[in-house]
Parts: C-alpha cells; structure tokens; sequence
C-alpha cells in the first residue's frame, strides 16, 4: 500500500549534517504571526498579535494564549493547529504529574515533557515535526518564595530559558529592541509595556484590544487579559 | 493463615518536638518459626525520610526496591531531593496501581524537612490510602497492641530522649505481646543535624 513507502522518518540527516525538515519548520515558525515573552522580577508576560485576515472573522471566539495549569501558560508562532494538540498534550502531562506525586508540576519539568514530545516528531515514521515555536511562562512557588520563568520550545525539541525573547515575524528586529531594553529590575506593568511596545515595532496596521492578546503569569497565577485591559494598556503607549 | 501476618512484624514512627523517631523490630519468622534476628522494616530513603514497610517479607523486599527506583529516577530528573510529602503520594500512586493485586504491605512514611524542622508522617493501607496524622503512626502485625502503647506514652514536644524513653516503650510492650513480632528492635531518633540508630532488647521469643 501507498503507507508503506512512506513509514520511514522524514528528519533524516542532509550531507551537511543537517535535519532540512527541522530547518523548513523553523522556517514555518519565522513566518507565523509575532509573539514575545518577557520575564519581570515579579512575574512574565506574553504577548502576541492576532491578526484576521477578513473583518468577517469573529474576534475573540479562539485564543492563541493558552492556560496549561493555574500557575502555567503558553503562546506560540506558527501552525495553530500544531499549537492545539501540544496544548492538550502539555495539559495532560500537567494533570498526570499531580495525580501521580500529588504536587503542581514545576515548569521545567513541563517545558522538558513538551520539548520531548516535540523531539519524538523528528525522530519517528510518517509523522512531520510541529511547526510551531512555543513560549511557555510559569511561576514556581516553591522556588525562593516563588519566581517566575520563561521558556521557549522549538520544533526540533530543543528549549532555552530566557529573560527575554522575540518569535514569528520579525523576530530578529524584535530581539534587538528587547536587548536594549530589558533589565533585571523590570516589574510585570513595565514588561507588559516594554511587550506591546516591541510587538509595535514590526505591526502593520493600528494595535488595537482585537488583535492583541496578552496574558500574565505571576504569584496569583496565570490569566489573560480581557480586551478591556488590553485597551487600558494600549492607550498608556499612545 | 493471613497473609499480612505471615512472616510478621512492627514499625512505629513517632513525632517530637523537632526530632522524630521510627523503630522496627527485627524478626523475619515463616508462620510460626523464626528464621532471622536481623531483619527490620524501616528503611533510609534519606537520612531525613525514612519508610516502613511491614507485611509479607518478600514484598517488603520488592516495594523497597522499586521505591528507591523512583525516587532515584524523581531525583534526577527534577534535579532536587524528594520532599515527603511528594515520596508518600508516589508510594500511594504505585500501590493503588496494584489495586485488584496488591503488595501484601502497609506501609508509614515519616520525614523531617532539615531547613523548615517541619515533620510528615502518614500511614497507608496495602492499597495506598493515606492518613496524615498529628502524632505518631504504627504498622504490622503488632498494629493493635503498638496503637495502644502510643496513645499511652505519646506526648506533644518531646525532646529527642523523652522521645527516645516513649518509642521503645511502646514498640517493646506492643511487639512481647505479638508471637510474630519481636526478637530484638532497632530506633532511630532523627535531629535536624544528628541521626542515632541504636538496637533494644525485647523478649527474645
């Protein structure tokens, strides 16, 4: 049958010592719409533009925020769809761990199940890597009377820490302007400023609380904005 | 003939002021004979966790083995030691895993966290049902007589040597008045900076 000629792994090495399906997904990724996560000394925000392609489409019915557990939550760049499975994915990996050692997951070890899960895509029969980046923020309270976190996951499983960070369009430009304009001392008002001020950077078109989305991960947990507080930050950098 | 009471056995676990104490007794008996004088059911998971597992011997054996599999397993992937708490809902999780075929033991946990001085003791049945209590936790076959003791000899704050004086009364008197537990018993009291394991003699019959 036609399935059997294709039950070999696609990742398989180019004579460059290359993974050209890891590189074209990371290429998926690099054209999916913007998002950035910055790390405050009191928490972490995610921010990411959600632009429609029509005025027909109803905003607000579909999220690209995601919460995974109370005190986790997660934002991508590229392939929503990809994104939908590795969101139910990572919340059930969160549920089994409280189930079995009767504690929260810690976000590291979240982030570690999911890149793995990720990795497994490029190394197995028929399937294609995710094209999705992930930008995961938790806070982990048994950490030095609790601090916050920042991980992003790309599709070839790999996954870094960072202070901060830029993904999707323009993710280069944004990079820089976070190099410039992050310190240690920020508080989560200012980072959610600094956020929106870097997705302004490569937005086509008026920022407004419909094609924005921003959410919070602190010590009460992680939400997202509702579009009347976006409004209220959105007008702060006019 | 029980199963839970065929090699028998007794653990206790007891709670001070900022000290704690397990003891085991030492016999490994087949039904009515005794085979060794050396055997106890309390084990190091850390020098400040430590678990009970009295029941059918050879389960005794294999959840200690399989339990410090985990543990090892936790550690190093979460890059931290295990906390109490999270090690007795692991044990619960993987004897609930054997519901319609148990592990013939009932085991207690007890663990002093060295930095906060807090203690955690809690005893399951053989099918993972936890209880946390305040005080002190008993096990085996010697369960009834060792329940009694301790509501007797128990006190809040004790230090380490009223500690010391309350657990080997309770666990000697529970286990001379249980044919299957016995034949010697070995303490620990456990300080936030010092642990002392010493062996007691009971009627060695």
């Amino acid at each position: 049958m036609a399935s059997e000629r294709y039950s070999f792994s696609l990742t398989t090495f180019s004579p460059s010592g290359k993974l050209v399906q890891i590189e074209y997904a990371l290429a998926a990724v690099a054209s999916g719409a913007a998002s950035v996560g910055i790390k405050a000394v009191n928490g972490v925000v995610l921010a990411t533009e959600k632009k429609h392609k029509s005025i027909l489409y109803e905003d607000h019915s579909t999220y690209k925020i995601e919460k995974i557990t109370d005190h986790i939550g997660m934002v991508y760049s590229g392939m929503g769809p990809d994104y939908r499975l590795l969101v139910r994915r990572a919340r059930k990996m969160a549920q089994d761990y409280l189930l079995m050692y009767g504690e929260t997951i810690p976000t590291s070890q979240l982030v570690q199940r999911v890149a793995n899960v990720m990795q497994e895509y490029t190394q197995s029969g028929g399937v294609r890597p995710f094209g999705v980046s992930l930008l995961i923020a938790g806070w982990d309270a048994s950490v030095n009377n609790g601090s916050p976190i920042l991980f992003q996951c790309d599709p070839s499983g790999a996954y870094f820490a960072w202070k901060a960070t830029a993904m999707g369009k323009n993710y280069v430009n944004g990079k820089t302007f976070l190099e410039k304009r992050y310190d240690d001392k920020l508080e989560l008002e200012d980072a959610v400023h600094t956020a929106i001020l870097t997705l302004k950077e490569g937005f086509e078109g008026q920022m407004t609380e419909d094609n924005v989305e921003i959410g919070i991960c602190d010590e009460n947990g992680f939400r997202r904005f509702t579009p009347e507080e976006v409004k209220d930050y959105l007008t702060n950098i006019a | 003939m029980s199963i839970l009471s065929y090699n028998g056995g007794a653990v206790i676990a007891m709670k001070g002021g900022n000290c704690l104490a397990v003891a085991t007794d030492l016999r490994y008996g087949v039904e009515l004979r005794t085979v060794t004088t050396d055997f106890p059911k309390m084990f190091e998971i850390h020098p400040h966790l430590w678990v009970g597992l009295p029941g059918l011997a050879s389960d005794t054996q294999t959840v200690l083995e399989k339990i410090r599999f985990r543990v090892k397993m936790y550690e190093l992937q979460e890059n931290r030691p295990i906390q109490p708490e999270t090690f007795a809902a692991m044990l619960s999780n993987m004897l609930y895993e054997r519901r319609f075929g148990p592990f013939f033991i009932e085991p207690i946990v007890a663990g002093l966290n060295p930095h906060t001085q807090s203690i955690y003791l809690c005893s399951m049945d053989l099918i993972g049902n936890v209880t946390t209590p305040e005080d002190f936790v008993v096990g085996g076959t010697a369960e009834e007589q060792l329940l009694g003791m301790c509501e007797t000899v128990w006190s809040p704050d004790m230090d380490p040597d009223q500690l010391f004086e309350s657990v080997s009364q309770a666990l000697v008197n529970a286990v001379d008045r249980d044919a299957s537990a016995g034949w010697g018993a070995e303490i620990t009291i456990i300080e936030p900076h010092q642990i002392t394991t010493r062996r007691i003699k009971t009627r060695m019959d």
